[in-house]
């Protein structure tokens, strides 16, 4: 492609310009690539970086659950201990009493075994559950993001370049899942699931498989990224850089992938830091209502409604898990927040369409 | 206006048959067990699982299937499985609660999302406008059940200034009916007064740019009067449709994580009940109608705004 008519944002940010200086593509009036104005604007948005901080905290945290369970608390996360006694500070205590009423948090009074304490009456180490819980709490979140994301962009270059017939089965088909009620669609998908399993080819999952409540979110929150990503592909594809691509023999699929897609980079990037979060949301909503994450896996909004049933003498079962996820939805948020305005901030009025969407689908909890 | 109207209302009849084609798909299709077995539940007797067959004709062509489970639904025929009880009149059972909950809900959080959108908007950069903002990311971010479990554990157990569970309906006691509310509306309008505080804070300083404001300042308007008259109002119009989508939703079964942590019996407690034992039609009623009623107000929210804004109904599409 020898005419770039058009500042290619795609170039990654490491990519050293000086080769270039006068070179239209990438390249704009101070020198710089947009992704290395975006970098240094994100770097100045100290509350934005704090939260990716945090965020990397709480993946530090997930990661290390081997570690913490084999050298600190020696015990996995469905080990019970019902029945034992450990020693904490000197002092023989019972994991779990006769009422039933678990231990609670010993810090390092027991050389970090039952750290946070004990869950209900099975006597499981909380913290070891914490961290991996978690695991399965930001896997889902992450990995149902990417499948939202790549389904939401496809289908949204599809039916904006398209437009016509293509643009009407698409917009249509989203138009249904946009109808329901997000937890009620999850339930209704996570229920059903839960009984046979599913089978979809040579795909075949079981009933407790985590990858049910993953492509069930995913399924679920595409509509809600991919009509804005339509609404940008609308409005873009009768630019002039898409005339001259089309003028030069490019086919459909270069300029949707090529031309197309670069454009919408930032926009994507926003979109999937925000669904992780909007994510893992919904999996905690599932996973509490019993239609999310099925026994003998567990995660954050699982072990909320284990501890919700001993809420009044065990408090900390139901807050622990509940703060986690409220930190780690917390930091993406900000985060993406700020990456939003550092990669586009003139992008007011897409914006706010963009949290309509969001609105619209958190509304449903 | 009457075209449009009609135009909407086709549209909204497609979109319905269409949710109830998916329900009845996932329900029956999708997932890889027999659907009588699925019909049942987990734990269902193989005898039970021989009466759904017969019951609901799993040998007929699937069209005939797909009426005959519609026609259940709607002429109130449909039996759980779990207690052998109606599903609908379970589900007009629950109904107040639900509704209760919901429009209360909706009261506080369009309240106080227009008010906190409102000065975080007109002090654009102070630190109101900052503590606001900070506030709301933090309401859209903080999971249901963690708001009704702290409100559950620290309002009404640790200073027991509320009660902790149960529905009082209106007609018996209005006091008590509110009293019982209180905690639950709160809890589910936290994450809206997040929302629309944001986006109303974005659409009214999108509108200060606007000519029309640079204009009434030029003649000499005073700043309250164009704030409230000129750029509030003009910006509570993608509000509405916001509200119509949120409405719908949480209206029908959208509320069910309070309607469990705060035992007050709607629709949305039936819907929890029915998964905890793996009884699916309730949740087939409920997840159809819980669409319905989106669908049904993003419709009227469709009439409202072309109403307020005729370049919609002038325009060609109906969308």
């Amino acid at each position: 492609m020898a005419f770039e008519p058009q500042p290619d944002p795609a170039l990654p940010a490491g990519e050293p310009d000086e080769g270039f200086p006068a070179a239209p593509g990438g390249v704009d009036a101070e020198g710089h690539n947009p992704w290395y104005l975006a970098y240094r604007r994100l770097r100045r948005n100290r509350l934005a970086l704090a939260s990716l901080a945090l965020f990397g905290l709480i993946v530090v945290f997930v990661l290390a659950a081997p570690l913490w369970a084999t050298h600190v608390a020696h015990t996995g996360p469905n080990t019970t201990h019902t029945t034992e006694k450990i020693t904490v500070d000197g002092e023989k205590r019972e994991v779990v009493d006769v009422e039933g009423k678990p231990i609670g948090p010993v810090w390092f009074g027991a050389g970090g075994r039952f750290f946070l304490g004990a869950d209900g009456g099975l006597g499981r180490d909380e913290m070891v559950r914490l961290m991996y819980g978690g695991r399965t709490s930001l896997f889902i979140g992450l990995t149902s993001a990417l499948i939202t994301t790549i389904l939401a962009t496809i289908l949204g270059l599809l039916a904006g370049y398209y437009k016509g017939w293509t643009d009407g089965i698409i917009t249509r088909t989203l138009d249904v899942i946009w109808s329901f009620p997000v937890v009620l669609l999850g339930i209704a998908l996570g229920t059903a699931l839960a009984v046979g399993g599913l089978k979809i080819g040579p795909l075949e999952l079981s009933g407790n498989s985590i990858w049910i409540p993953i492509l069930i979110i995913a399924v679920v929150y595409t509509p809600y990224m991919a009509r804005p990503i339509r609404g940008e592909v609308l409005a873009m594809r009768e630019k002039e850089f898409v005339e001259s691509a089309v003028a030069q023999g490019a086919g459909s699929l270069r300029i949707m992938f090529g031309e197309l897609l670069p454009n919408l980079w930032s926009t994507v990037i926003v979109f999937f830091t925000l669904n992780i979060a909007n994510n893992m949301l919904l999996e905690a909503s599932l996973s509490f209502l019993g239609a999310g994450v099925q026994a003998p896996n567990s995660s954050w909004g699982k072990m909320v409604s284990l501890g919700a049933e001993s809420i009044y003498t065990s408090p900390l079962l139901a807050f622990a898990p509940g703060i986690l996820i409220l930190l780690t939805v917390l930091s993406l948020n900000v985060f993406g927040d700020g990456l939003r305005d550092a990669l586009d901030p003139r992008s007011k009025v897409r914006l706010t369409r963009a949290e309509a969407a969001e609105s619209a689908a958190g509304g449903a909890i | 206006m009457a075209r449009f109207i009609v135009r909407r209302l086709a549209g909204m009849v497609l979109v319905l048959f269409a949710v109830s084609v998916l329900v009845f798909a996932i329900f029956n299709l999708i997932p890889n067990s027999p659907p009588a077995q699925r019909l049942a539940g987990k734990n269902a007797t193989p005898t039970l699982v021989k009466s759904i067959e017969k019951d609901w004709g799993f040998d007929e062509p699937l069209p005939v299937q797909y009426f005959e489970t519609m026609k259940k639904i709607f002429t109130g025929e449909l039996i759980s499985y779990g207690d052998q009880l109606n599903v609908d009149e379970r589900i007009v059972e629950g109904i107040p609660a639900s509704f209760s909950l919901a429009i209360g809900a909706a009261v506080i959080w369009l309240f106080f999302g227009v008010l906190l959108g409102f000065l975080s908007a007109t002090r654009a950069g102070g630190w109101l406008d900052r503590a606001i903002t900070i506030g709301s990311v933090a309401g859209i971010s903080i999971p249901v059940f963690l708001i009704a479990t702290l409100f559950l554990y620290f309002l009404t157990y640790k200073v027991e200034l509320f009660p902790a569970s149960g529905y009082v309906p209106l007609l018996e006691n209005p006091i008590q009916w509110a009293y019982h509310l209180l905690l639950p509306w709160f809890t589910l309008a936290i994450l809206n007064i997040g929302f629309y505080s944001r986006v109303l804070r974005s659409n009214m300083l999108d509108v200060m740019r606007e000519d029309y404001v640079r204009t009434a300042r030029a003649k000499g308007l005073d700043e309250r009067r164009i704030m409230i008259r000129h750029v509030l109002r003009n910006s509570l119009i993608p509000i509405i449709t916001l509200f119509g989508l949120d409405f719908g939703a949480t209206l029908f079964g959208g509320a069910i994580i309070t309607e469990v942590i705060f035992s007050l019996g709607g629709v949305g407690q039936y819907a929890a009940e029915s998964i905890t034992n793996l009884d699916l039609p309730p949740l087939m009623a409920i997840t159809i109608f819980g669409a319905f009623f989106v669908v049904l107000f993003n419709a009227l929210t469709d009439v409202v705004y072309a109403y307020l804004d005729p370049r919609i109904r002038l325009g060609s599409s109906a969308q």
